[in-house]
């Protein structure tokens, strides 16, 4: 009864709705935040010398090889292509001093893929940015090495590695403090300038801060560069520009508190601002997309909470840097402060909590 | 168009914007294809009982004549399309995949076809439930696609009075421009639809939202507008789904439908321009729904346009007479972002169908997206408009929770209009695996 009417051969072939898709993919994501954080390198390179181009490429290799290894024991395709493992490799290297051993920097990656990212699962399982993960590793680990700063600008940075850069593994560095005078284009005093304001009551220079003509790890010195980079992608919306808003506008509002109660004992907020990781950690760090909060009020719960950890842990706590551990702290809270904040439904009158 | 009038456009949050390929075919006055050798004119071409049928096999029926009577309240009835044989009344395949009764006719090639049984009705001295029932027995449901039967959404419930007719002239999805074309070439019908449709449930005021791509047939549906009438055409923001029932609500009366209720209890009746340019067409002429335009576009066509085509037309036939580019195609029926996939090019055009769209090689052989794991993004919740949360569907979905996305994330409150899976970068199936959980959360249900 159906005959053949239609003269045509057309092959057919079935898909589900929606038949649309944006062309945006993990892997533009995550190779534009690779983009953003190149400049970032060949400042900390221009600063610090070929030290920190070698830390650079080793935490890179050893983020990406510890990857690799946990994709092919755990059964799992390997999946280094998209850029996610290079991405905390940099930031990593980024937070560490830029004479840091190699050895050390090659066990931050082993253990910042490893436990931070690996063994959770893989991309998007994870509970913890693994950059900081293996930042806190090795920061109890190596406590002496991961304070141990060199001046920057240093004469002969292009031609010969930081004595500390070549330890042999499993060996401590040796002490450079003299070294660093040696090499130092101003007076340099080995302290960052959150460490000489907490222990000396010294306070930096907000030019200098934004210049980067201070001690500190790679990527803490130059501000300004963290602001425009983070500036390309927000403008791109790979990043949610909430985050660092949040982060940075807390911990001003923290600071310049505490700074109006009493300008004897706390820093001026912008010194807050401006040292230390929080620029880094406000940016790249505490945006990372797997352990933040996607609910709207929650992105703004987290960054304010990051903001104000923040500013106790440098103010009232034993350690000149609190960022990595607001970060954290944040991240573990991601998924209570989701669950508090779902939206609400459209035809429902309130949100409910759920868990 | 003022800055400050685009700054303040009527609108609801979040939603995406696709790109709207609609420039191919916006400005291509409606055309009228000729008649198949056979019409498969299904007897469920709405939502609710099919309709039954009144002819037998061998039986000769006149176009516009009825051959299948409605079955109780919530069904309506179905008329034939063309002048010929009834040469069988059997099980054929339809849009959704599965087979459905169905009475083919074949079309009596070189008849005049003149539409035979319409009788002239005095609309003005028909009461309101008369109006309802009129609209009833021409046989009319929802045109923008979503089937429900017209004369029931204008039956308002007791107790429930509304206070506005809003009329759904945004056609957010891409590709299609036939409720556009209609706008600007039947304007008359579709005024005296609203008005008809205004005095059947009693709605004091009407509204017209036009999406703002759609400006010309925003100043034509002005212009008919006579003035002290109670009918406002109001211009609203690109943006999809913008079109979609519980959105255009929000964006015109700033309501919104409550879970698992119905838009009359807000007070507001809503009917796609199609359907009631229908009304306004049918009604005064006594005559039945028969034909429909649809827009024909993607690339694996040679000549898209918008069309006036019978009903039960199978799509194979309106590719032969507008010619197709390729080998290889998906043919949807409806629009790209909840659009049909058919899986035979028998299956015929009906009440619903808005669109064809014949997506070939050029599409087809876009390289295929793979799957990541959820990157925990949230583009998906910026994305929805319900403002659920598809990223906690999807987790939970991929571990099978299918009940606990129901009660505790409102899964029966996504419409599948596909947001979120547009905007995934995982690439991430969001729309199929919601399909799926509601079909096993049924499943169990019953």
């Amino acid at each position: 009864m159906a005959k053949k009417e239609l003269q045509m051969k057309v092959t057919i072939e079935l898909r589900t709705s929606p038949h649309l898709r944006k062309t945006h993919s993990v892997e533009k994501i995550m190779r534009n935040v690779v983009y953003a954080l190149l400049p970032l390198c060949a400042f900390a390179v221009y600063q610090f010398g070929i030290s920190t181009l070698a830390l650079l490429l080793t935490v890179l290799a050893s983020c990406l090889l510890t990857e690799a290894l946990f994709a092919r024991l755990g059964g799992r395709e390997v999946s280094i292509n998209d850029y996610s493992a290079a991405i905390t490799g940099i930031l990593l290297a980024l937070t560490l001093p830029p004479g840091f051993p190699l050895w050390m920097g090659a066990v931050a990656g082993f253990v910042a893929i490893g436990l931070g990212k690996s063994l959770f699962g893989g991309l998007g399982y994870n509970l913890f940015n693994p950059a900081l993960v293996g930042r806190a590793f090795v920061q109890a680990a190596f406590p002496v090495a991961i304070t141990t700063w060199t001046p920057p600008f240093a004469a002969g940075r292009f031609v010969e590695f930081i004595p500390t850069t070549l330890t042999l593994p499993f060996t401590i560095p040796a002490d450079i403090a003299a070294w660093s005078q040696q090499v130092a284009v101003d007076a340099f005093s080995g302290a960052t300038p959150l460490a000489l304001y907490k222990f000396e009551g010294v306070t930096t220079p907000a030019t200098d801060l934004l210049t980067g003509s201070i001690a500190g790890s790679s990527g803490e010195t130059s501000v300004l560069l963290i602001l425009l980079c983070g500036a390309y992608l927000a403008a791109r919306r790979m990043m949610d520009w909430r985050i660092p808003a949040g982060i940075i506008g807390s911990a001003a509002a923290t600071s310049g508190l505490l700074y109006l109660i009493d300008p004897g004992s706390y820093p001026p907020p912008l010194f807050m601002l401006f040292s230390g990781g929080l620029m880094l950690g406000a940016v790249f760090m505490a945006s990372d997309m797997v352990g933040s909060p996607v609910t709207p009020l929650g992105v703004w719960i987290y960054a304010i909470l990051i903001g104000v950890v923040t500013i106790v842990i440098r103010n009232f706590g034993g350690l000149t840097e609190g960022v990595m551990y607001a970060i954290l702290l944040g991240n573990a809270m991601a998924p209570l402060i989701e669950a508090a904040t779902q939206p609400r439904a459209y035809g429902h009158l309130r949100r409910r909590a759920r868990s | 168009m003022g800055l400050l009038q685009r700054l303040t456009r009527a609108s609801f949050s979040h939603g995406i914007h696709p790109a709207d390929h609609k420039a191919e075919t916006r400005d291509k006055a409606i055309r009228r294809l000729p008649f198949a050798p056979r019409l498969v004119v299904p007897l469920a071409q709405h939502i609710g009982k099919p309709a039954v049928p009144l002819v037998h096999v061998g039986q000769e029926v006149l176009r516009g004549e009825l051959i299948a009577h409605a079955d109780g309240f919530l069904s309506v009835p179905v008329h034939a399309p063309a002048t010929g044989v009834v040469e069988a009344i059997e099980l054929r395949p339809t849009a959704r995949g599965d087979k459905g009764m169905a009475i083919v006719i074949r079309v009596y090639q070189g008849d005049s076809q003149m539409i035979a049984g319409g009788v002239p009705q005095n609309l003005t001295a028909m009461t309101p439930e008369a109006l309802i029932a009129a609209v009833q027995q021409a046989g009319l449901a929802g045109l923008g696609g979503g089937t429900f039967p017209t004369h029931a959404k204008l039956k308002i419930p007791e107790g429930f009075a509304i206070d506005t007719l809003l009329a759904n002239g945004c056609e957010c999805e891409p590709y299609l421009t036939t409720d556009h074309r209609v706008m600007l070439e039947q304007t008359d019908d579709l005024l005296r639809g609203v008005r008809i449709a205004m005095r059947a449930c009693g709605a004091p005021r009407a509204i017209i939202g036009i999406e703002d791509n759609k400006l010309d047939a925003l100043a034509k549906v002005k212009a008919a507008i006579r003035p002290g009438e109670p009918i406002e055409a109001q211009a609203v923001k690109t943006k999809y789904p913008q079109g979609a029932e519980k959105i255009l609500l929000k964006s015109l009366l700033g309501r919104e439908v409550p879970s698992g209720g119905q838009i009359f209890q807000t007070g507001a009746c809503m009917l796609n321009v199609g359907t009631l340019a229908a009304i306004g067409k049918l009604l005064p002429r006594g005559e039945g729904l028969i034909e429909r335009v649809i827009t024909v576009a993607g690339p694996g066509v040679k000549q898209p346009g918008n069309y006036r085509v019978p009903l039960g037309t199978p799509v194979g036939f309106i590719l032969e007479q507008l010619g197709f580019n390729g080998s290889a195609a998906e043919v949807i029926l409806g629009g790209p972002m909840m659009g049909q996939a058919v899986a035979s090019l028998e299956v015929p055009v009906t009440k619903g169908t808005s669109g064809l769209l014949v997506m070939n090689e050029a599409y087809l052989n876009q390289p295929q997206r793979k799957s990541h794991p959820c990157i925990k993004c949230g583009e998906c919740v910026n994305a929805c408009p319900m403002h659920l949360n598809p990223k906690e569907l999807g987790l939970l979905a991929a571990k099978g929770e299918y009940e606990k996305m129901a009660e505790l994330f409102h899964l029966n409150d996504c419409f599948e209009c596909g947001c979120c899976s547009f905007v995934c970068p995982s690439a991430i199936p969001l729309v199929q695996q919601f399909r799926v959980a509601k079909a096993a959360n049924r499943g169990r249900a019953a």
